[in-house]
């Protein structure tokens, strides 16, 4: 042991020493408001329209039109603040961001720029293992991190462009302009540089999107790009407070995409230093390729100033009272890392099942109302992941809100179970009638004639039947062949169609056996 | 005051050509714009919150209600090309 040991020192001290890098992150996150209408504009802002049929002499700036402010919409970003911790501005203005691109009509894009309406937040993230389950700490608590929001604004979503002749834009002769995203609401939540791997980066993404999903303000929907995220990247030594340059990365349109677009960029990055090629990385901005899975050079990026921000002429200031911040407030639904934690302190889940079931508001509004009606919260859980998520999956876009089988009528069933009227088996066997048709579990049960046989007389007369025809077992098992207990279990759950007792069955089995 | 160079600078960020006597013209045309708002700066202004706007109202919104616009085909119509339901531009050179 000790002679190994001393090589191992050896080798250690022999190597070079490694510099380790460590990345920091910070996103950018848009998240398209769920108005009927655009945030300027009455123009509808449904998805997958003909091109150019959600437009208007407002969002394609037509001389002489004056914007005016969507009232849902400056709710929904004062809700989501304050859902992220910010402090609401009292005073907030609209600024304009000029630069030209064929998708922005204006050459001009709503935003706001130095009086956001809410900055100085912050949200909670839990961090995941490899297979995205919570990590623990010694106590079996989820592990979480504290990640900053630096600000929450309002702004107008571009067009959207396609390519022609090509399906890159470097190699089309001429491109076509869709205007119905154009003057969409947009909220962009900028999150400090607090991040430091593309899996802390996903979660963080996930979490916006599971609060802005609770709130109601936005669906959240990556492919349909009502959440999309820019990622800001440098590589820095660890341990050194200076950072490192800093890069942009965009095109992920999935959480995945945005963890692998990540790890891409700090490998990329780190074998640059390493190679003593760091000047190579330059300010600039990249595209994540999903075929390719790299990120690719796309233009360099202006500074800020490059963008003549000025205060909206046409738009008023505003002003958010105290009162109606707190009105909105109180609207506020329980949200999710507040369920997660109530549901590890006060039903005793584990982080794991928490963490699930407060995936989906309606999932969790759903295991909610079934606990409500007294049933115990591990016994529901265990339903919900289980055969009622998988029941879920296997029917594609079905909801839990849309199941015939109603919380109180699971409650029902765990109830049966429970109290010993049915067993887990039986259960199991009338759930599929349940969950396509809904119902009385315990009609059901008593229809069917599904109770549990727990009288031992009833048992120990079937065992004795049982006996009877296999008395060659009977004296295999009793000259010493005991696995032969098994066959008769399987043949007294047959000849009861599964209703007798698990326990007390083994227990008379056992004796009659015995002899 | 402002120099050749950023007269050069805006005109590059608001897409204009320049000619080398515009480029001079405008120097002395944007210099005598800034310097007559210089005048401002003769006030004091200290204790005074920057204004963006001089009617004093907030808060002017409207219902999220839907409202088609009439006025689809004239406004596809105004574009300098159109091809069908979309406008129609250019190769784009670089992102901007």
């Amino acid at each position: 042991m000790i002679e190994i040991n001393a090589v191992d020192t050896l080798m250690t001290a022999a190597a070079p020493a490694k510099t380790e890098f460590e990345a920091v992150i910070g996103l950018e996150t848009h998240c398209q408001l769920s108005t009927n209408t655009k945030i300027f504009s009455t123009s509808s802002t449904t998805f997958g329209a003909t091109p150019n049929t959600h437009i208007d002499p407002v969002c394609m700036g037509m001389p002489g039109t004056l914007p005016v402010l969507n009232e849902k919409v400056l709710e929904y970003a004062v809700k989501t603040g304050l859902a992220l911790n910010c402090q609401i501005a009292p005073y907030s203005k609209f600024d304009r961001k000029q630069y030209f691109y064929p998708d922005l009509p204006k050459n001009y894009q709503i935003s706001q720029f130095d009086l956001p309406i809410a900055e100085h937040g912050h949200v909670n993230i839990e961090l995941t293992d490899k297979k995205g389950e919570p990590l623990l700490d010694e106590k079996g608590k989820a592990v979480t991190k504290r990640i900053g929001v630096t600000r929450l604004h309002m702004e107008e979503d571009a067009g959207k462009l396609v390519h022609a002749g090509s399906d890159r834009l470097a190699g089309s002769t001429h491109s076509l302009v869709d205007y119905n995203r154009a003057g969409v609401a947009l909220v962009e939540i900028v999150s400090e540089p607090d991040l430091r791997t593309g899996r802390e980066a996903a979660e963080y993404a996930q979490e916006i999107r599971r609060i802005v999903r609770y709130l109601g303000v936005s669906d959240g929907n990556m492919q349909e790009g009502s959440l999309r995220c820019d990622v800001n990247i440098s590589v820095r030594p660890k341990g050194r407070e200076k950072f490192g340059t800093k890069v942009e990365i965009k095109n992920m349109n999935s959480f995945s995409a945005i963890q692998k677009a990540i790890d891409y960029e700090i490998e990329r990055q780190v074998a640059a230093i390493e190679r003593g090629d760091g000047d190579t990385i330059v300010q600039e901005t990249r595209l994540w390729d999903e075929s390719t899975q790299r990120t690719s050079s796309m233009r360099k990026k202006e500074g800020s100033s490059d963008y003549r921000y000025f205060p909206e002429p046409d738009l008023g200031p505003i002003e958010v009272s105290a009162e109606q911040k707190e009105a909105w407030k109180a609207t506020l639904p329980e949200l999710p890392a507040q369920k997660r934690l109530r549901y590890e302190a006060e039903l005793g889940l584990s982080p794991y099942d928490a963490r699930v079931l407060t995936d989906e508001k309606a999932v969790a509004e759903y295991f909610e109302a079934a606990i409500a009606t007294g049933a115990t919260a591990k016994l529901v859980a265990n339903w919900v992941m289980g055969d009622i998520a998988a029941h879920l999956n296997a029917n594609t876009g079905m909801v839990i809100t849309e199941l015939p089988l109603k919380p109180e009528m699971l409650a029902e069933l765990i109830q049966l179970i429970d109290d010993g009227t049915i067993s887990g088996k039986i259960a199991k066997e009338i759930l599929p009638e349940l969950l396509e048709k809904g119902g009385s579990a315990k009609a059901i049960v008593e229809s069917k004639g599904l109770t549990q046989i727990s009288d031992p007389a009833a048992i120990e007369a079937m065992i004795d039947e049982l006996m009877e025809a296999n008395p060659d077992k009977v004296e295999q098992f009793r000259a010493g062949k005991k696995k032969l207990q098994g066959f008769f279990v399987g043949q007294l759950m047959k000849k009861s169609g599964g209703r007798v007792d698990p326990k007390l069955s083994n227990q008379i089995l056992a004796k009659k056996l015995k002899g | 005051m402002i120099d050749k160079e950023q007269v050069h600078r805006v005109a590059h960020l608001a897409r204009l050509e320049l000619q080398p006597e515009e480029e001079t013209q405008f120097e002395g045309q944007l210099n005598s714009i800034l310097e007559y708002f210089e005048q401002l700066s003769e006030l004091n202004t200290e204790d005074v919150a920057p204004t963006t706007r001089a009617i004093d109202v907030s808060n002017i919104t409207r219902i999220d209600q839907l409202k088609s616009s009439p006025n689809r085909e004239e406004i596809l119509d105004c574009a300098p090309e159109r091809e069908g339901d979309f406008f129609r531009v250019p190769k784009i050179m670089g992102e901007g």
